[in-house]
């Protein structure tokens, strides 16, 4: 067995067994990717030489027994909108291309306290805005799985660079299913938290009231541990919250017998592919045959959802993305006429299409005379979504489903209608606008052979719900 | 499409989102816009009389500490990323006469 096929947590006990050295497995992923990425390109940098030396230090402090962490010395990969200091990030945009944070995000500074190795940084839609990774300004990733396909985004790279074992484990960013939506696309488990669960302090904002970092891994119990490594509260973030309880990893052990999982009729209807129906179908099965109770629901407001994230999404970007201006950091356009000529030609020069759409439509939701009709509508129909979730977590302990209604789509076929690209979104967005915590556990592949997701959402500060009941779901589909 | 996206109001939102579309930019904006408005008007089909608006989840209030400098000075670093910087500080373009 390749060392590159270790669980972020085998990788992490081998290391402290001294069966592999930190070193080895930083040069285990070089290689890796060396071989991967020029297909694949799932990063913008890659640091071999710090690396390197960072293996040395944990090394150390892994046999001095100073660092005892189920993940110490494992490397890991990060999505390029988490600010690393001293190292480039970009937010693959060209605003940006040059940009070294001063300090690092808090939940890197939190996987460094754990002995996390960085390897470098992923591609990403720009601004963590699109479903495909193909709006990065240096370029497209491919899925993994099948260079024709996208791997989903916007944490496309994060989820690539996991699934072609080109590191253990990443980080990534959720504001409408960005880690999720590429998870489930690209066969790997992924998770965005309950919102203030992890710090946002060092995550360059998209939409801030939406937006959470979360684990990418190679399966849940990976994840539970990268959560519990990245989890803090936080009085840099102020919408951090202090949770009573951080133990994730226990719920690995917790069987579903008598758990009660209910699945939104709403979300099987129209526009589903029949194929992943039939994998969230599969997946129920699974759950029941371990004691779980299975029940199908009205959730309703599901067709709303999408509209009223956009709006929101889209207003707290043009607010967001005003830092960016050609003066602290970033890109300056080398001709301009006095102060408003260079902050409107840097940024026009400096934002990509997509990213320019969404302020353009965030700047007119906010504006005098279209507030109240649009974006005090959406956070209006935000509020109704939250209590239509509330009430389905009365009767239900989790929420099953798919992640996206396809698998993942061909390369070019995304960007040519938005709309449509904005409509895959629609069981992973209302998560983000009811703060849930929710996973995408890889459930099988459709007969094109791509990875198929399925979703399990739990009610806020559940995350331990749907760590055992993905556990569950892998340990059935390791049966078939 | 019920919603019109004029020129004026393009432009208007140009200005805010201090943005310089070219021609072709600024045509494919109002087809966007116009576009995604459409989509976004069928939450007009929700009564959402007496609904209070949710900016966030949970109750946000205002988080407090000592102003006690906690991180180092990180002045060159942070002048290093700037475009263009002059004397230990940022230079912009003439802004007052």
């Amino acid at each position: 067995m390749k060392i590159t096929d270790l669980t972020a947590l085998e990788l992490g006990k081998k290391i402290r067994d001294q069966d592999v050295s930190v070193a080895e497995a930083v040069k285990a992923c070089m290689e890796q990717i060396k071989s991967r990425e020029e297909q694949v390109h799932a990063y913008v940098t890659i640091d071999e030489a710090g690396a390197l030396k960072r293996a040395e230090e944990v090394q150390k402090l892994i046999d001095d027994k100073t660092l005892t962490s189920p993940l110490a010395g494992v490397p890991v990969a990060v999505k390029d909108n988490i600010c690393t200091q001293g190292m480039l990030t970009t937010c693959s945009s060209k605003i940006l291309g040059n940009f070294k944070p001063v300090y690092s995000a808090e939940a890197v500074k939190n996987l460094e306290k754990a002995g996390a190795v960085i390897l470098g940084k992923t591609n990403m839609d720009e601004f963590a805005m699109g479903s495909t990774t193909e709006t990065s300004a240096f370029g497209v990733t491919r899925n993994p799985w099948n260079p024709e396909h996208v791997p989903g985004g916007s944490s496309g790279g994060s989820c690539a660079a996991v699934a072609a074992s080109e590191c253990f484990y990443a980080l990534g960013s959720d504001t409408g299913g960005s880690i999720r939506q590429p998870s489930g696309f690209c066969g790997v488990t992924g998770m965005k938290p309950t919102y203030g669960t992890v710090s946002r302090f060092g995550l360059i904002a998209y939409g801030s009231s939406l937006d959470q970092i979360g684990p990418i891994g190679k399966d849940v119990a990976d994840c539970a541990a990268i959560l519990e490594a990245i989890a803090s509260a936080d009085t840099k973030d102020s919408t951090s919250v202090a949770r009573d309880r951080y133990d994730f990893a226990k719920a690995l052990k917790k069987d579903v017998k008598g758990m009660k999982i209910g699945i939104p009729s709403d979300y099987l209807s129209a526009g589903l592919d029949p194929e992943v129906k039939e994998a969230v179908l599969a997946a129920a099965k699974v759950l029941e045959s371990q004691g779980a109770v299975v029940g199908q629901f009205d959730l309703s407001m599901v067709e709303y959802a999408i509209a009223a994230y956009y709006v929101i999404a889209s207003a707290e970007a043009s607010s967001n993305l005003s830092r960016f201006d050609g003066v602290k950091y970033g890109y300056r356009t080398e001709q301009y006429d006095g102060l408003h000529s260079m902050y409107k030609k840097s940024r026009s020069e400096g934002f990509g299409a997509e990213v320019k759409r969404r302020i353009m439509l965030g700047s007119f939701v906010l504006s005098s005379g279209y507030y109240d009709a649009y974006y005090l509508k959406a956070l209006k129909t935000k509020a109704l979504i939250k209590q239509a979730f509330d009430k389905a977590f009365e009767k239900y302990d989790i929420i099953l489903g798919p992640t996206a209604p396809t698998t993942a789509p061909k390369l070019g076929d995304s960007l040519q209608d938005p709309l449509k690209m904005y409509l895959g979104d629609i069981y992973t967005v209302s998560v983000n606008l009811a703060g849930l915590p929710a996973m995408s556990v890889p459930f099988g592949c459709d007969t094109k052979g791509l990875p198929i997701g399925v979703q399990l959402i739990g009610d806020c500060f559940c995350e331990n719900q749907i760590i055992s009941a993905g556990c569950a779901l892998e340990q059935g589909r390791r049966g078939e | 499409m019920a919603n019109i996206i004029t020129d004026e109001i393009i432009d208007y939102v140009s200005i805010l989102a201090k943005l310089e579309l070219s021609d072709e930019e600024k045509q494919a904006a109002k087809n966007d816009m116009s576009r995604m408005l459409d989509y976004i008007d069928q939450l007009n089909e929700l009564d959402t009389d007496g609904v209070e608006p949710m900016s966030h989840v949970f109750p946000v209030n205002n988080v407090f500490r000592e102003d006690v400098v906690t991180n180092q000075d990180n002045k060159e670093q942070m002048l290093a990323n700037a475009p263009k910087q002059k004397d230990g500080q940022y230079q912009v373009p003439k802004t007052v006469e």
